[in-house]
């Protein structure tokens, strides 16, 4: 009973487009000043993803593990851009751009090889079909949470130099000084991934499913490997959260524990 | 017997300060704000970067953990700060004898921060000092925002702590009639060096 995948033509692609479109012209006409960076957002969107089809294509067919290797760099590299620019204060110099980067390579890199070498079991593990989209899902929660955490952790550190200053001058330690403020960077860097997997089914149906659904596998094989790539997230950026807040937080201090706020750059204006 | 030495001490535009403050010896510093008062009480409590040598009782800051350093230099600053929502949570040791000699009782414990005056929130953070048992003083201004009574009885705290511990103190001071009061030695700090005054 499994009809084919309806194909999708320029056409519809275009009548989905004027939408966006539209919208751009209301939020020009609302003085919203957000139309421009609709419409590039948008063109950002039709490149970006003609690209992954054609990267995908390609690399379906050579399953080359050195160019899925380079391929999965990459996105890593850019996820740890997109961390850094998410920050209001960032560390500065290469650290601002290895923190996030580390966090995310630490936790979503190794659950990834662990799901793909004893959950899903490919044959070879690294076959692209599996290891590209999923690595793609982890890494782009990963890096909302690890961006939300960090981003939580250096404004509040600013914000709360004399109270962690006085903790220090009393004899705490960094870690005792930074407690309330890593445990509330860690459950910021959550909600996001705890929310989804709550409303996952009942209010929101995921990409991944929508996507199996569409394209006429079976719902329950969908659902299958929906729950398995929630949990996946979910630990990923837990995972990443709570390595990136302990990382953050030590880089704040010194070797004598002294507060070096100055080592976050100043928020671009 | 505990002694504070400070040695080619150099913090932003203060310093090279050299100053040796026995046991027991309350070295009182005035001087206009910005001088670096603060600055420098920091520096000898390991808070911010600086160079030169600290020494407490012969035994060199760099030679610890700051952590330990800083418990056993006890910097009380200008501003207190309080993290938890009640006073008992700030405390490791409570001393219920020297809370009450601050004009405290009992209850004091269960209060709430956000309830506290200004006033009443400086005697606690002196408090919450001392119950650490520091054994040498940084006191910043530490009575600026207390009414006369209880300046007196800050003070009054401040002389037995010191007199029983014996420790060194280095207290910073706006009020002349209170360097007059309390101090055994008293400096200016005027463009980053300390002058007798």
């Amino acid at each position: 009973m499994n009809s084919p995948i309806i194909h999708l033509g320029p056409l519809q692609l275009a009548i989905a487009a004027a939408l966006v479109v539209a919208l751009a012209v209301l939020t020009w006409y609302m003085r919203l000043a957000v139309s421009g960076r609709i419409l590039i957002a948008a063109i950002r969107t039709v490149i970006q993803l003609l690209l992954l089809g054609l990267v995908l294509k390609y690399l379906f067919a050579s399953s080359h593990p050195a160019l899925i290797a380079l391929i999965a760099l990459v996105m890593l590299l850019v996820a740890g851009r997109e961390v850094m620019a998410r920050q209001h204060r960032p560390f500065r110099g290469w650290w601002g751009y290895g923190l996030g980067a580390t966090s995310m390579f630490l936790s979503s890199f190794v659950i990834m090889l662990f799901a793909l070498n004893f959950i899903i079991v490919p044959t070879p593990w690294y076959q692209p079909q599996y290891a590209i989209p999923l690595l793609g899902m982890m890494l782009g929660n990963t890096m909302s949470g690890v961006a939300l955490t960090l981003d939580h952790l250096t404004q509040t550190a600013w914000r709360s130099r004399a109270v962690i200053e006085a903790r220090l001058m009393l004899g705490e330690d960094w870690r005792s000084a930074m407690s309330e403020l890593i445990r509330d960077s860690v459950r910021t860097g959550l909600i996001p991934i705890i929310n989804a997997m709550a409303a996952a089914g009942v209010v929101s149906i995921p990409g991944m499913m929508t996507g199996q659904v569409l394209a006429g596998n079976n719902p329950m094989t969908a659902a299958s490997y929906q729950m398995l790539i929630m949990f996946m997230i979910a630990s990923g950026t837990g995972f990443a959260a709570v390595l990136a807040s302990w990382l953050g937080a030590r880089g704040l201090f010194d070797e004598r524990q002294r507060l070096r706020l100055e080592r976050l750059r100043p928020p671009v204006k | 017997m505990p002694e504070l030495i400070l040695q080619e001490l150099c913090v932003a535009h203060v310093g090279p300060v050299n100053l040796q403050v026995r046991a027991g010896e309350v070295v009182c510093i005035s001087g206009q704000s910005g001088a670096g008062k603060s600055l420098l009480l920091r520096a000898i409590a390991d808070i911010i970067p600086h160079t030169g040598i600290l020494m407490l009782d012969s035994q060199a800051a760099s030679s610890m953990s700051a952590p330990l350093w800083r418990r056993q230099v006890g910097l009380l600053p200008a501003e207190n700060q309080w993290w938890h929502d009640h006073v008992q949570e700030h405390f490791v040791q409570r001393d219920t004898a020297m809370l009450n000699a601050l004009g405290f009782n009992d209850a004091t414990w269960q209060w709430q921060l956000a309830h506290c005056s200004t006033g009443e929130k400086q005697r606690l953070a002196l408090l919450r000092l001392l119950s650490n048992q520091p054994r040498c003083l940084l006191l910043d201004e530490p009575t600026a925002s207390l009414d006369p009574d209880s300046t007196v009885r800050v003070e009054a705290i401040l002389k037995d702590y010191i007199q029983q511990q014996h420790t060194p103190v280095i207290w910073v001071s706006h009020a002349l009639d209170q360097i007059k009061r309390v101090a055994s030695r008293h400096f200016v700090l005027r463009d980053g060096g300390l002058e007798p005054s």
